[in-house]
């Protein structure tokens, strides 16, 4: 049994003679005696730590990972240079606590300066937080920041990811305030819908760039007819995609959000990921969550410490808008220390090469009839029909060892790409598909 | 320190990718960025060495003794890191099917059953990402059954002690709820008559951390949920200090209805200076159908009764890789002993201090306790602050400084079940060796730390005039 304590009888004795007690149990005196438990918990018995890590392996290795991966819809494996796990490893870094005490916290304040200014520039907008769970609890935190006495309805694409949209109906669901969705056409938000439903009720209104179909949105105008009805306008990111297309300031966004997972976090079968969020000037003191700020000590020192904190929950308590503390800070400095690895060319490179070889794929698709759905124009991701259905197109890639594209219903398929696949997989998956 | 920015050279970034394999693709500009982000470039060797250099200037546990309060700062075992990074685990898509990603289902499987097993609860989601989220997610779960009652219009009300985490009553207003604050006694337990002038009809339940922000086990435990239950409200477990009784006494047999758990403080996940954590949530079983359900929107249908989902795909799964790995280490017999453990060094170190400092419930306590500086600052201008602060100088970590709110000058410690009696011991003469040093000098208290790498913060400032990134300055 593998405890991790060091106290000997020895020792145990000693102690309870200090504090004056015969028993261990005389330390729960509090807890009334029918609510003692007199068994130990009905778990395995302890093991040994060679046990523990067999019995962990063969769970692992009851999961299959696949050699390529043509499937995203929300989780995208890109290549993630060494440096960055070595670096996020270290052991401080894993077991330091929220930087409460900035004396001695200068190093994880620090990193996440950095990172706010990363997200920033990714993002064009002036201020970022220190992060929020994911990308979709970031959406339902956006929409929750646009919220005021007139207005508390915020409109959201159809095509943005399902989990972002269903956890923002959770999240207005609960604080009691409305959710309306916008219809899609051609598999994009349809802005003659959007332009109809903004009124003077709403708060807010989200689009994703690249939508969940993984075609570029009409993004500015978007962010136009919010405005003119005198809502916010909220972007939700890919942020490797942003490295590259016009961004969320560019096309009028009050505040961008976003899954970081691109950013050097591997699958994970869904988590740990990122939730990345920034604003405008005019929005700073609404943003949830930690944020890091630049001062100076007593000698005049640069310095950098957790501030604003007249917007959290433990000043405002039942005030506060969000309850948010512990975040995902070593995800943010995971994204950071992939954005600093990588720098701008070879962010945009993996961006680039990306939508080079998701346009590679769907070309080579469409000659053998998996005909793409929707026209628009699209980054990484697209969506085509599957002519003798999906399940059979993905039951033959999955025994090549590819994992193919998602099913969206039985005939079509939502394709993926990234700079982690070669020609060489692409083609042999098309090959594969036209064995079918 | 010069921040990462400061040191990037135009062109130095390293290549990692290769060049690309197949035609490259161009997009009208009308849909481009007109500049890159201005990113880092640096060589690998520079940002390996900003990152040790940032790694010296932060302090984890393995640094030294962490007695942060409610935080439960115990050692995060090695072998947890190993597991996490098993590629089966790391490298498998959120979106695969089922019979691919068996192994994983498994790790929730058992890490559910263990953990109600623990808790006295019947059903567990894992989705919520932090503490606070399985806050939110278990409040949803009561606001849902009163919802499906016909009674959502009327039981808006949720009852919180004012000893409570700040979270509790922002998690009530996230739900739409009002929130009503109760007195607490001095040792922070249920104000009983307090509670019961509180329910009613408009009661949604009840929002109850136990052992309470003091660290005292509320002996009125069973009369508290009766109280609660006979109003028609429910009882919700905040889960914060589950370390002074795991395997000793569960929540469900106290009379909770829905519980959250910190995976990154009771079982052992490292907290990763802020996060990532995970927020398990439990309930009765006249619950479990509204729990958010384990699997994307993507790919599964959302049950009439769930409240949905609050998060994408699973939830943070390598954390709860990471607390599985934990739970099968410890096992039956290491899981009581360990809350044991937590709960006589707690009382320990409280020992050897008690000459010194003035505690705000004197006598036993739970898995941590509270000293307060309130004469000591009313007398000479000591504060909670400055013995943080020599503290930090000392090469410790601060306790919890000014938590619970209903002490003054509150220094909140929680020394774990990971320490040696040597540890406990060599801390309580550091806590007391600072203590005489302030009330010696306390002019000097205020300057504290004069070690770190930096002296303390101008934080009205960095309130005021907020600089929250870096801006190349203009040549």
């Amino acid at each position: 049994m593998a405890n991790y304590l060091s106290l000997s009888e020895e020792d145990r004795k000693r102690m309870l003679e200090a504090i004056g007690i015969a028993s261990e149990r005389d330390l729960y005196r509090d807890v009334p005696e029918d609510l003692y438990l007199k068994e130990d918990p009905n778990l395995p018995s302890g093991k040994s730590e060679m046990e523990v890590l067999r019995q962990m392996k063969a769970l692992a290795a009851k999961n299959h990972v696949f050699a390529t991966c043509l499937r995203g819809a929300g989780a995208y494996r890109h290549y993630i240079p060494a440096i960055v796990s070595e670096v996020v490893g270290k052991e401080t870094f894993l077991t330091a606590y929220t930087p409460y005490q900035a004396e001695i916290s200068q190093g994880i304040l620090q990193s996440i300066f950095e990172y706010q200014t990363m997200i920033c520039e990714l993002t064009g907008m002036t201020v970022a937080n220190a992060s929020v769970y994911d990308g979709a609890t970031a959406a339902a935190e956006a929409a929750a920041m646009c919220k005021d006495r007139k207005r508390s309805k915020v409109l959201v694409s159809a095509a943005v990811h399902p989990d972002i949209l269903t956890v923002m109906k959770t999240y207005t669901w609960a604080a009691g305030s409305d959710l309306v969705v916008v219809p899609a056409k051609d598999g994009k938000t349809d802005l003659a819908a959007l332009r109809e439903l903004a009124d003077e009720k709403t708060a807010g209104v989200l689009i994703q760039q690249p939508n969940y179909y993984g075609l570029l949105e009409d993004a500015a105008e978007a962010g136009e007819i919010a405005h003119a009805a005198g809502a916010k306008y909220i972007m939700s990111v890919n942020p490797i995609a942003a490295a590259v297309l016009k961004t969320p300031a560019d096309c009028g966004a009050d505040i961008a959000v976003g899954e970081g997972q691109p950013l050097g976090m591997p699958l994970s079968w869904g988590g740990p990921y990122l939730g990345f969020m920034a604003a405008g000037k005019d929005m700073m003191r609404k943003l949830p969550g930690r944020i890091v700020g630049e001062t100076t000590d007593h000698e005049g020192r640069k310095a950098y410490v957790l501030t604003l904190q007249a917007r959290e929950q433990h000043i405002k308590r039942e005030k506060a808008s969000s309850n948010i503390c512990s975040n995902e800070a070593l995800c943010a400095m995971t994204a950071a220390v992939y954005c600093a690895a990588m720098g701008p060319r070879g962010i945009q490179n993996a961006a680039n090469s990306s939508a080079a070889k998701a346009h590679y794929l769907a070309e080579k698709l469409e000659e053998i009839g998996y005909k793409r759905t929707y026209a628009g124009e699209f980054f990484h991701e697209f969506v085509t029909e599957a002519p003798k259905g999906a399940a059979a197109a993905l039951e033959a890639l999955k025994k090549a060892d590819i994992l193919g594209g998602l099913a969206l219903d039985e005939n079509h398929i939502l394709w993926c790409a990234t700079e982690a696949v070669t020609k060489e997989e692409l083609d042999l998956a098309v090959n594969v598909l036209e064995e079918v | 320190m010069e921040l990462i920015f400061e040191k990037s050279r135009p062109g130095r970034s390293h290549a990692y990718l290769p060049a690309c394999d197949v035609p490259a693709y161009a997009f009208a500009k009308e849909y481009l960025r007109e500049e890159a982000p201005a990113l880092p470039e640096v060589s690998e060797n520079d940002l390996a060495r900003h990152y040790s250099a940032l790694e010296r200037r932060a302090f984890g546990v393995n640094n030294g003794f962490y007695p942060l309060g409610s935080c439960t700062m115990k050692y995060n075992p090695k072998v947890n890191e190993v597991t996490a990074a098993l590629p089966g685990f790391t490298d498998v898509h959120p979106l695969q099917d089922a019979d691919t990603v068996e192994g994983c289902l498994e790790v929730l499987d058992l890490t559910k059953k263990y953990l109600c097993e623990i808790t006295g609860m019947d059903a567990m989601t894992l989705q919520p990402a932090a503490g606070a989220h399985g806050e939110f997610t278990g409040m949803m779960l009561i606001k849902r059954y009163h919802e499906l009652r016909g009674e959502g219009e009327k039981r808006v009300k949720v009852i919180v002690p004012d000893s409570s985490h700040g979270t509790n009553p922002a998690t009530g207003t996230m739900n739409g709820l009002q929130v009503v604050s109760i007195p607490s006694a001095a040792d922070g337990s249920v104000d009983l008559d307090a509670l019961r002038a509180a329910v009613g009809e408009d009661t949604a339940g009840l929002m109850l951390t136990n052992p309470n922000t003091l660290g005292i086990f509320d002996k009125n435990i069973t009369e508290i949920t009766k109280i609660i239950h006979e109003a028609g409200g429910l009882c919700y477990y905040d889960g914060a200090n589950l370390n002074a009784v795991m395997g000793v006494v569960r929540p469900g047999d106290m009379g909770f209805d829905c519980i959250h758990l910190n995976l990154h403080k009771t079982f052992s996940t490292p907290h990763g200076g802020g996060g990532p954590g995970a927020g398990a949530v439990g309930c009765k079983e006249f619950l479990a159908n509204y729990l958010p359900v384990d699997c994307s929107s993507a790919i599964c249908e959302i049950p009439a009764e769930s409240v949905g989902k609050v998060r994408s795909f699973q939830g943070n799964f390598l954390v709860v890789v990471r607390a599985l790995t934990y739970l099968l280490s410890l096992g039956k017999e290491g899981v009581p002993a360990s809350a044991k453990t937590a709960v006589l060094n707690a009382n320990y170190l409280k020992a050897l201090l008690a000459d010194t400092y003035e505690m705000a419930n004197p006598g036993l306590c739970m898995h941590e306790f509270v000293m307060t500086m309130e004469k000591e600052h009313k007398e000479c201008g000591v504060s909670a602050l400055d013995i943080a602060k020599g503290l930090l100088d000392e090469g410790m970590h601060a306790p919890t400084i000014y938590f619970p709110l209903i002490v003054h000058e509150a220094l909140m410690a929680e020394p774990t079940e990971t320490e040696s009696p040597e540890t406990i011991e060599a801390a309580a003469e550091t806590f007391k060796k600072v203590y005489r040093a302030a009330m010696a000098d306390p002019e000097a208290a205020h300057q504290w730390p004069v070690k770190a790498a930096i002296s303390r913060p101008d934080e009205v400032t960095a309130a005021r005039k907020p600089v929250l990134r870096w801006v190349k300055e203009e040549a």
